[in-house]
Formats: structure tokens, sequence, C-alpha cells
């Protein structure tokens, strides 16, 4: 008998009996003779705890975690610090051992979390809807082409290629599926401009302009002219943003944008190799209808109580099937609350503090790289957490020389060129000896 | 109201005048949890660093309250949760099985917690090798060799099952525009199938609740790209005819697709790869215990037969000959990503050390002792007289979980299968999943996993029989149920027709 089961020879024996078998493997007998597995699968013995434990700690040794090294990666998750608030409430098993809130009446707790998230987020966003999270950031880009596809069933999407690119990636994906085209849009000095949109044919085939804020590059865009530009061919404006940043910069939604999406690692979620995390999802008012995924909405009981439950669930694949506006049924109900958690942690002068402290670091960290030597920047836009640096020199040997001076100096985009983030642990100290390790490496 | 209401008011919850604020009504300007890091650096005017037109006017209204507050009103929410840990959650297709506590240490470890998703591949090998093992360990169980971790979801999965189908009969230079699911499919399938650009037909099921194999032959020509099934079917039966189903969908070149939702019941009993199946997703929070989370994260890999390999997302974790593991992006015939870096991490640490806890007889023994906790439960509620109201929806051995139809308690006893599920939440029980599957008029499925003990089972049986005779004594406490919980039976009419579904600041 496992750890996890509870069925003793008493009381099997007993429930076979009432069942009206005489083995456990009458319980099987509809499965065809030929398909039963004669002998067991091949995977090893099952192992004690504390077995398993040791096995996985063992695991966890042979990765270089950003607890052991000073990391200056980013590009779509970032080493940001999870306030100790957001575990001790994400821990708790009345958060995190329930299903989707199917029984409104005992998820109360759950379904006013995502009531909160959705609000902070349409605060964030600057828009008037946000469903209760998607998978996380990049898919979040493909969901949004698709509510896109069905708002206008036009043919192409036109992507800055300031996107991330595993977000373009994954809208191709789903794209070819559609028989859609994803077309990328150059960046100029790093970043979108109208021109770019103009040359790259913006006309009334275009479904939606998808667009980064800030962008792959870590450049701030200026977002008005290009949502001009998409709804003059009356296409969709589609913004994939960083949360924190938008602590600072305008809301996307009061630029004119229709949806905004993006990865909400940063709030609040731990780096876990990539996942899991959440996508948030806001749309305007004229497109709630097309939203995918859960909705928390407030309503009363039958004795006037104010209470939460899943809302406008006609739009979803357990109501309409195939005529759903996704096939998406879980939101990721235990990130995103880690995230209302966080930006409630920080509240509403926090997020600006903490953006300013992003900036003024990652500008001064901008500037020390630039003054070295066989150094230059990728581009001149403003930036928030995040730049581009060229190295005219042997990239292999910087980033070994700073691996042995235990920093990872930013991730590798392009054979001659990293991207360096910034996050609120990266102390002056650790970025003067970013730049004095690949001054040294470079000399 | 009866006694037998009184006796049940025992509250679960924390109730107080005033549970119905928000975080944001609770927020006084001025108050704050956060504390910024010292500015270290010199300091440029932010005018300089980003012109004011590219900024905020006014802060986003975050709310404003000290850590101790933040903390309290969480806590105080989540006492407003039912959840696995306190109570019995037989939610049909949901796999409500218990979330081991190890895992949650494991998982938290600074190595795989802390790891950043673009950390060279030398310097995580440790995950690498971890997913590399876990894609062994589920293509064992599944009876397929090769393995995407990729995918966030049992839908994501069926998603990138579906697109990996049309780039095979599209790598042959078909055109195939038709999948088949049967009615009684999750909606997700359905939903999935027109996300990938395919027209879906449905199959239907016949009296025993197999699929309809005459209907299945009609439909079955070759502008068919797939069939998705799930079997053990969302009825809680084998599809006994499985070898029949495969051989007719191979016979006109159509994939056949496995929706792993349940696999709990026939892990190391069955494969479906040896049954025909060309494609397989798993739900790691089903069967392999990452906890549901309110609603996710979940996972969501995906094996595949040989055929289908080239197909696969990128990057696919590999060994590489001298033993070390790495990323490999170079797949010319891959789909694609579908979604951003490595797939959900952190569930992959929580499903690998379930298996490695459970090995393979212990694997073999969580669906065997699945299915007759399920049988067992089934013939209790029929002994206790339940099965006279609510009949089992097919008269079989089930696997596990079943469906009972609530039909002749709405005709005999006045009350629906809404009422009852309502009237359980007083008794401190999670209601089955209702009205679904479709097929089943007033239908409750019931599946109570292998981590339950006999005892609570018992416990069940005798609460929808006693819930049964107060509805024939007194049809309107159910009716009006739940009775017991922090809101009653809430307008959801009432929200769709007038959305709130942000606070009004």
């Amino acid at each position: 008998m496992s750890r996890y089961t509870a069925i003793t020879e008493g009381d099997l024996r007993e429930m076979l009996a009432t069942v009206g078998v005489s083995s456990l493997d009458d319980l099987f007998a509809d499965v065809p003779a030929g398909l039963r597995l004669e002998g067991p699968l091949a995977l090893e013995d099952g192992l004690s705890e504390q077995e398993v434990y040791a096995e996985l700690a063992a695991l966890a040794r042979r990765n270089l975690s950003a607890e052991e090294q000073v990391t200056f990666l980013g590009a779509g998750m970032y080493d940001s610090y999870v306030p100790a608030l957001v575990d001790a409430i994400t821990s708790r098993a009345e958060f995190l051992t329930p299903y989707t809130p199917y029984q409104p009446e005992v998820s109360q707790g759950g379904l006013q979390a995502m009531f909160e998230y959705q609000t902070a987020i349409c605060e964030l966003t600057g828009l008037p809807v946000s469903n209760a999270s998607v998978y996380e950031g990049p898919s979040a880009v493909a969901a949004a082409g698709y509510l896109a596809k069905l708002h206008n069933g036009r043919g192409r999407f036109l992507v800055s290629a300031g996107v991330h690119p595993h977000a373009i990636e994954a809208l191709a994906t789903l794209a070819r599926g559609w028989r859609m085209a994803v077309e990328v849009v150059d960046l100029r000095d790093g970043a979108t401009t109208v021109e770019a949109l103009r040359d790259a044919g913006l006309n009334e085939e275009v479904s939606a302009v998808i667009v980064s804020q800030p962008n792959f590059l870590g450049a701030v865009e200026r977002l008005e002219p290009l949502v001009d530009a998409a709804h003059g061919v009356g296409a969709l404006a589609i913004c994939a943003a960083d949360p924190v940043s938008l602590g600072l910069l305008a809301a996307p939604g009061a630029q004119g944008v229709d949806v905004v999406v993006g990865e909400g690692q940063t709030l609040g979620n731990h780096l876990d190799y990539g996942g899991p995390s959440f996508g948030f999802f806001a749309v305007t008012d004229e497109l709630i209808r097309r939203l995918p995924g859960r909705l928390a909405g407030q309503t009363r009981d039958s004795e006037g109580k104010l209470g939460y439950v899943l809302t406008l669930q006609t739009r979803e694949q357990h109501i309409r099937r195939e005529k759903a506006t996704s096939n998406i049924c879980t939101a990721q109900a235990l990130n995103a609350l880690a995230g209302v958690v966080y930006l409630s942690w920080l509240g509403r002068q926090g997020l600006v503090e903490l953006a300013e402290l992003l900036v003024q670091r990652t500008a001064y960290a901008r500037e020390r790289l630039a003054a070295i030597p066989r150094v230059t920047l990728v581009h001149r836009q403003p930036v928030l957490r995040e730049f581009a640096i060229r190295i005219d020199g042997d990239l292999d040997a910087v980033i070994a020389r700073c691996r042995e001076a235990g920093i990872n100096p930013g991730y590798r985009y392009a054979d001659d060129s990293l991207l360096v983030a910034i996050t609120e642990k990266r102390t002056r100290t650790q970025i003067d000896l970013l730049a004095d390790t690949i001054a040294e490496a470079l000399a | 109201m009866s006694d037998q209401v009184d006796a049940s008011r025992q509250r679960w919850f924390i109730d107080s005048a005033d549970d119905e604020l928000t975080i944001f009504e609770r927020s006084r300007p001025g108050r704050r949890a956060f504390t910024a890091p010292l500015l270290d650096v010199p300091v440029r005017p932010l005018d300089e660093l980003i012109a004011p037109e590219l900024r905020r006017r006014e802060p986003a209204r975050l709310p404003e309250l000290s850590e101790p507050e933040i903390v309290r009103h969480y806590t105080r929410l989540s006492k407003r949760n039912f959840d696995l840990d306190t109570g019995f959650y037989p939610l049909g297709s949901c796999t409500m099985k218990h979330n081991p506590k190890l895992h949650e240490r494991v998982a938290a470890l600074p190595g795989h917690a802390q790891l950043h998703p673009l950390q060279a591949p030398e310097d995580a090998q440790g995950a690498l090798e971890l997913m590399w093992r876990l894609q062994h360990a589920l293509g064992e169980i599944a009876g397929l060799p090769h393995v995407t971790l990729q995918p966030s979801a049992g839908s994501h999965g069926e998603l990138t099952g579906v697109l990996l189908t049309r780039a095979y009969h599209e790598a042959r230079g078909e055109r195939r525009t038709k999948v088949l699911a049967p009615d009684t499919a999750h909606g997700t399938n359905p939903a999935t199938v027109t996300m990938a650009g395919y027209e879906l037909v449905k199959i239907g099921t016949d009296e025993y609740g197999n699929v309809d194999i005459d209907d299945l032959r009609r439909h079955a020509d070759d502008d068919v790209a797939c069939l998705m099934l799930t079997n053990p079917s969302t009825l809680g039966l084998f599809e006994r005819h499985i070898e029949e189903i495969a051989r007719t969908v191979h016979d006109v070149g159509a994939t056949l697709y496995y929706d792993g939702a349940n696999l709990n019941a026939i892990m190391g009993v069955s494969r479906p790869g040896d049954m025909g199946f060309d494609i397989v997703h798993f739900n790691l929070h089903k069967s392999f215990t990452q906890p549901h989370g309110g609603g996710g994260p979940g996972a969501g890999p995906v094996a595949v037969a040989e055929h289908m390999e080239p197909y696969l997302p990128r990057p696919q974790v590999v060994m590489r000959e001298d033993g070390s593991f790495d990323l490999d992006d170079d797949r010319p015939r891959s789909i694609g990503r579908v979604r951003g870096f490595q797939g959900n991490y952190g569930v992959f640490v929580r499903s690998y050390a379930y298996i490695r806890s459970l090995g393979a007889a212990g694997l073999r023994e969580a669906s065997t002792i699945a299915v007759l906790n399920a049988n067992y439960l089934l013939a209790r509620l029929r002994r206790e007289g339940v099965l006279e109201y609510l009949p089992a929806a097919y008269d079989r051995l089930c696997m596990h979980e079943f469906v009972l139809s609530g039909a002749v308690m709405k005709r005999e006893l006045g009350i629906r299968t809404l009422d009852l599920a309502k009237r359980l939440l007083d008794h401190g029980v999670h209601p089955p999943t209702v009205y679904f599957p479709l097929i089943v008029e007033e239908a409750l499925l019931v599946e109570p996993t292998e981590t339950e003990t006999r005892e609570t089972l018992d416990h069940f049986a005798a609460v929808v029989a006693e819930i049964l005779r107060e509805a024939a004594r007194d049809p309107e406490i159910a009716r009006t149920a739940p009775h017991t919980t922090p809101v009653r039976r809430l307008d959801e009419a009432g929200a769709a027709r007038h959305p709130v579904v942000r606070q009004a600041l």
C-alpha cells in the first residue's frame, strides 16, 4: 500500500465483495485482454519521502540559481524579489488545493481574489476588462491574435520585431492553422515606427498590429502613433506589456490600445525555470464577449449579500464548445493571486518607487557599460529595466570571464549582442562589478 | 426550516460584518507594506530618462495597506474557500487526489524555483535531466516514445496535439478539414478543433455508453484528420471497441488522439499507445498531483508515436552523446513553440517527485484503487437506495468515475441535480461535477480518486441518502440550499446580464 492510499487488505476484501467482484483485475474486465499490460511499467521502484527529497535536492544542486549568481538575465522573466507574504498566502491549502470555482458558494475567497486581481490589471493596463489570467506571456499574445481573427476575420498580423521572439513564434504556430500570415515589422533605432508599419504593407487586410511595451530590446515605444495607424486601417492594436514598467509608463489602454496582454512573472512569481507564471489579458468594453478564459464578476446571493461568480461563461468551451472564444479552461489562479498580493504589497506609491528605482539603476548601468571601449548601445531609445549592447570582441570570452566572476551578464539574443536586465536586486556594486568584468575581458 | 438544517449549521468559515470589503476598499491613503531598497546610483532627472509624455500622469490606483492588513485580508478570504486538504472533493473528470506536501518543499528549493529559464544549459543540468527523465516516464506510461513537456495545460496540450496532426498531414501533401469527437467529449475538444482551424464532426454514443461504431464508420473518410477520444470516456467507461475504433480511424489515414483527462484509471494497467493512439496529452494537475491552485497552474505534456516526432514543438530536451542534457532548437519540421521558455517547470518538479515516490507498482496501485473506490462508492450508493432516484447512466462496472442521472429524483422528489449539489455543501462535501456529460439528463459525474478512505466513501453515500430522504419530506430545504456557506445561492444570470468585473475606484 502506498503512502497516499488507505485501502487495507481487510478493506479490499470487503470492498470487492460489496462491488460483487472477486479481484481487482475483474474491475478491468472491459479492457480487452490484449491491451492489458502483462508486466510492470519500465520505471524505477518507488522511494521513501526522504529518498525522493534527496534526489530532487541533488538535481537542484546541479542548477545555478539566481541565488548563487549575480544575474542580469531578463528577456521576459526577471530575478525580481518575491516578498515573503506572497509565498505565505499562496501556500495556504485553501488557495493551493481547490479546483476552479465551479461551486461559487464555497469559493468566495478565490473568486474575490480574482475580482481584485482583475481590478489591479485594469488599473495597470488602462482598460476596463481583465480576465482572471491566462497561461503566460507569449501564449497570451497568440490568444490575442485569435481574438483579433474572431473579431474582424482578416488575414494578416503585423508584429513588431520588438515583440518577444517566443510570442511571435507562439502566434505563428497557431496562425498556420488559421491560414493567417504573421509578418514581422523591423525596428528602427530599436523602436517600432509608423513608417516601418507602412513599409510592411499596413492595409485593410491587417487584422491586428502587435507591439510590445517596453519592447524586447528594452526600448519604450511611442504607442499613440502606432495605435492611430492600426485603427486607420480598421485593425486592432494589441500590446504586450511589462506590468512593472506600467507603474511609470502611460497605460496602453489610455493610448487607444484595444488588447493589452503580458507576462506576469515579475509580479510576485518565482522564476521556476520559466513557469508556472501567469499571463494577463485585458480588453476594451467592446471586446468583452470575445475575451478568452475565466472572468470573475460581482453579484448578489438569494439574501442580497454581495458575492462573486464566474461570469459571461457563454463565451467559454464548456458551454459554447466549438463556438467558444478559446479552448482555455483554466486560468493561472494561484499565480495571479501571487500577482494581486504582490501589487497590494507594492501599493500605489510603491509601484512608482520600484519603477523609478529600476529606471535610475538601468540608466546607470547603461551609461557604465556604454563607456567601455568596444561596447556600444544597440539603440538610443529610452529604457526602463532592460537595454541591449553590442560587443565588438570575443563575446564568448566575455561571458566566460563573467561566469568566473559569479556573474551572468545577460541574454545573448544575437551573436554579438546582449540584453542586460536590471532588477531591484541588482545593486550599484553588482552593476560596477559587471562593468569592470566586461571591461577587463575586452581589454 | 427543519431541525436537520440547523443541525448542519456548523460554519467552517469566518464570518464577520466587514467580510464584503475588497482589498481596494480597505485601502487608506498613505499606508504601505513596501520599503524600497536604497537608491544607490547617481539620480538623474526622470524627465531626461523617460519623457513626460511617455509617462503616467497619476499612479495606478493600487490599494494602500500595511503588511498585516494584507495578510489578514487574504487569510480571511482563504477561509471562504473549500479545499481538498479540508474535505472530500469528488469532482468528476478533475481527479482531485491528494497533493503531497513533499512536492511543495522540493519545488521551492532555490535550485528549482530561482532558476532563470534562459540560464545556459550547462548551468541547468539538473533541471534538464529532471525534464528528460519525466519525458521518459510519461512516454512509458503512455506507451509512446516521444514527449514534449511544453504545453501549459490540458487544453493547451490538445491544441498542440491537433496542430501536430495538421503538420503530419500537410507534410504528406494532404489538407484534411474535419476532426471527429464523440458527443460525450469535454468542451475543450470541440473548442480546440475550431481553434486549430478544423471543422468539428460529432460522433454519437451507443446504448452501452461506447462510441457508436456505425456512426464513426459513416463519418470516417479521407477528409478526417483526427479522432479525439477520452478513454475511459467522460462517462467513466472503458471503450470496449477501442481496437476497432483505432483500425477505423487509421484505415482512412487519420490520427487517433487521446485526451488524458481520465488517465488516472489506467496507469500501469493499459497504455494508450498500445490501444493505437498516436497522440496523448497528460494533465499533470490531475493524475500527477500538481495542486489545482483554484484554477491553475497545470501542465499538459504531449506524447506521440514515432511518425509524429518531427513535428513536436521546439525546443526539445535531449541527452547528448557525452551524457549531458541540452535544449534542441534545431527542429526544422517542428510546429514551433506553443508558449515561452520550456513549459511549467515547477509543475514538472512535483509530478516527477510523484512518479519517483510511487514507481511502477505505486502508479498501478493508484489506478486500481481509484477504480475500486469508484465502483465501491457506486455499490454503496446502490445499497443506500440512492440509485432508485439517481440511477447510474450505464449499468456496467465503471472505471475511476461514474455518471448518475438525477432525472428520476427531479420527477419524484422535485429537486434537481443542482439542488442536491448545493445541499452537499451544507454537509462539508464538495459536490461532484454536475450537468456533464451533456448527453445524460441531470448528470452527476462522481470521481472519488484513490487517496480517499473507505470511511469517506461510506460517509458520502450516507449523506446523499440523507439528502434524498430529507427531500422526500421537504424538498424546499435542498431547493434553497446551501444554508451554511459564506454566501447563499448566487444570482449567476444577473451577473452575466450586468457584468461587474472590476471594482469601481
